[in-house]
């Protein structure tokens, strides 16, 4: 009924080229975003912030990331954990040497860095496909999970090997350390995972989106028909690396304050960001938003159920999350390996010819 | 001698025995490869388990006791047997190929025709769901594996390199049957592929699913076949590696390991699995003793991925595999 297209006259090409063409979704839009950045910073409280919406909007920006990579470019990457660790490192290094810089500087240089270093690793795409790919950019994980363990430059020689991160501000709000109030880290992350993924969109539906799916349809096909594979699948990487480090900046700054890199950023990490742009769908950026919020959900609901209803046993439950996160990825992948964002769609194409289906 | 040189021919030598256990697993990866395009990510996963459920059988332990008693308020734990490691194996290998059969029926069957790359992401799946199970059937906690395997420093060795250079060497015994089980495994293998009906079947399949089809072999049959001795070669590199360092999580890991091994001996090529782990046996331990202590030491655990990936860049399809063709 109210869900179409009919009725809503396009009469300039930049409403005809505008990312929500359907009335109904541009108001829905509109009104998450308000939501977002008008109601919940004011009623959200350090539970709620830390257990449920910073990881989702941190794993969010990784999983849109991942999903350039993947999903649009095809090129399959273990490396995740990895490189979220170069962002970490690369933000706590310009914390502490640039104290009085701003925040949102020290972010987007970090994530300017991991590009780099993805780009690095990206090189022998060129002549590693498919899963001989996905083994070689093990390299990159192990590597550089070692390298900041070992090279205590990278640390500040501080004695537990740990990086801390130190109290820094946005314009005179704290959004690091421990004083940082829940409101601010939301706002800071929730700005940043507004910049991705519209960028991410836009990028995608633009010429160099195409080139990226071209390569990934067939990168053979795409060569002959003129697409450049060395600048198609180094900017998927850089893209990707982009993103990936501001979310392990964000991840280790803003988020968990502390961390020891083996742990926070190991292969399961690369697996997990992995999953979310599976489950959520491959090639979608709504896809990554619906993985990254069912797989920060499902430990903390299946906790409340295991641990808090039902009373068992909190290793029982964990055991327990690794069977059901298992079962529903090959569930995802023999039902709908195009993830929950095909639901979406199909059930918008549902909406689209109700209540008259012929 | 030089001293040095004596070290690094004993480094050298353990290397290789670590390359064999290598091998051990990435052989199970090439025979599900073969047969069915199946890149199949659970293969440590599998050792895991089955090394879990051998403890467990030969222990007497009951399945899923500490589910049970935290849902039934119950007290069981043991049946209060202790088989004979034998008696175990023969019930583990059951178990594997019922496994064999599940992931066929509900799994496998459903995904024919998928390309690779979802198949690789169903077997990660895979892996996670049985990491999850194994540890509810038979708790997580480190167990002690020991199936009479002899371990220990091989004394023989140690005193003839004595005499010869002036300086024993420490050889485990466990690795030396490790390189002799290992040896008889493929050589097994290879009369089973070559001389029996469902070998070669196997290996028609492995060359072409419709062929192999229209001339009435089963594929159904096969995969469970193929996912059965996949099991099996589990549970061998799972008994090595247990007896070695206990049954726990990390032992799924060296399936992270086995990755690089592949790709240098090309996924297709049983030998190339073999020289593949050694290659990265050997150089991962001469490069710790080399330069390790330069750079910080614990190379082992990115050396051998930074190998293979320098060596694809020279030759994608790896030492043995077959050579990529692509075309539009």
């Amino acid at each position: 009924m109210f869900y179409r297209e009919a009725g809503d006259f396009k009469v300039s090409y930049q409403q005809d080229s505008q990312t929500f063409p359907i009335k109904f979704d541009r108001y829905r839009y509109y009104a998450v975003m308000a939501f977002a950045f008008l109601v919940i910073p004011f009623v959200i409280n350090d539970y709620w912030a830390n257990a449920i919406l910073l990881p989702f909007l941190i794993y969010a920006i990784a999983a849109i990331g991942l999903n350039i990579l993947v999903g649009y470019c095809g090129q399959v990457s273990l490396g995740t954990g990895g490189f979220m660790a170069v962002g970490a490192y690369a933000c706590y290094k310009l914390m502490t040497a640039f104290p009085e810089v701003s925040m949102i500087v020290h972010v987007l240089l970090s994530g300017g860095i991991t590009a780099i270093v993805c780009v690095a690793f990206g090189l022998p795409s060129l002549r590693i496909k498919g899963f001989y790919l996905a083994v070689a950019t093990l390299a990159a994980q192990f590597f550089l999970v070692w390298l900041f363990n070992r090279v205590p430059w990278f640390y500040n020689y501080s004695a537990s090997g740990q990086i801390n991160a130190p109290e820094r501000d946005v314009f005179g709000i704290i959004v690091t350390g421990p004083n940082a109030s829940a409101w601010a880290t939301y706002t800071f992350c929730l700005i940043f995972l507004t910049f991705c993924a519209l960028v991410a969109r836009n990028l995608t539906r633009g010429t160099i989106g195409r080139t990226w799916m071209a390569i990934r349809d067939m990168d053979i096909a795409a060569e002959i028909i003129g697409v450049n594979p060395l600048k198609a699948k180094l900017t998927a990487f850089a893209v990707s690396g982009f993103f990936i480090g501001i979310s392990g900046a964000l991840f280790f700054a803003v988020y968990l304050g502390a961390v020891e890199v083996g742990e926070a950023f190991g292969i399961t990490k690369s697996f997990l960001v992995l999953f979310m742009v599976i489950i959520g769908g491959l090639g979608s950026i709504f896809g990554s938003f619906a993985g990254a919020a069912f797989l920060v959900l499902l430990p903390v609901v299946l906790k409340v159920l295991g641990v808090d209803v039902l009373g068992w046993p909190t290793d029982i439950v964990a055991h327990f999350q690794l069977v059901i996160v298992g079962a529903l990825i090959v569930f995802f992948l023999i039902v709908e390996p195009h993830g929950l964002a095909q639901l979406w769609r199909v059930a918008k194409e549902k909406l689209r010819l109700w209540p008259f289906p012929h | 001698m030089p001293e040095q040189l004596v070290f690094a021919m004993e480094v050298t030598l353990n290397g290789l025995m670590a390359g064999v256990l290598y091998a051990l697993v990435a052989l199970g990866f090439v025979l599900i490869y073969k047969a069915s395009g199946i890149f199949n990510y659970a293969q440590g996963v599998m050792a895991l388990f089955a090394a879990m459920t051998l403890v467990g059988i030969m222990n007497g332990q009951v399945p899923f006791s500490h589910l049970i008693n935290a849902i039934l308020g119950t007290e069981i734990h043991h049946f209060g047997w202790h088989l004979p490691g034998i008696v175990g194996i023969i019930l583990t290998v059951a178990v594997m190929v019922l496994f064999a059969w599940m992931v066929q029926q509900f799994v496998m069957r459903h995904l024919v025709g998928q390309e690779p790359i979802i198949l690789f992401m169903a077997t990660i799946g895979l892996a996670y769901f049985l990491e999850g199970v194994s540890d509810l059937m038979w708790g997580s906690e480190i167990k002690k594996l020991d199936v009479g395997l002899p371990q220990g420093i091989n004394l023989l060795i140690d005193e003839t390199t004595f005499n010869i250079f002036g300086y024993g060497f420490f050889i485990d015994n466990l690795d030396i049957v490790a390189t002799v089980i290992a040896a008889l495994l493929v050589a097994s293998l290879v009369i089973f592929s070559q001389y029996t009906k469902q070998g070669r079947a196997m290996r028609a399949v492995a060359d072409d699913h419709q062929a192999a089809l229209s001339v009435g072999i089963s594929l159904n049959f096969i995969w469970v076949l193929v996912w059965s001795v996949a099991g099996f070669v589990a549970l061998v590199a799972g008994i090595m590696w247990g007896t070695k360092s206990g049954v726990q999580f990390s032992l799924s890991l060296i399936a992270l390991k086995a990755l690089p091994v592949l790709m240098l001996g090309g996924f297709t090529s049983i030998p190339g699995a073999i020289v593949g782990g050694l290659i990265i046996g050997v150089g991962e331990k001469l490069f710790e003793f080399a330069i390790g202590p330069m750079v910080g030491g614990a190379t082992e655990n990115w050396f051998a991925y930074v190998l293979a990936l320098l060596f694809l860049v020279f030759r994608p399809q790896g030492l043995f595999g077959e050579k990529i063709i692509e075309r539009v």
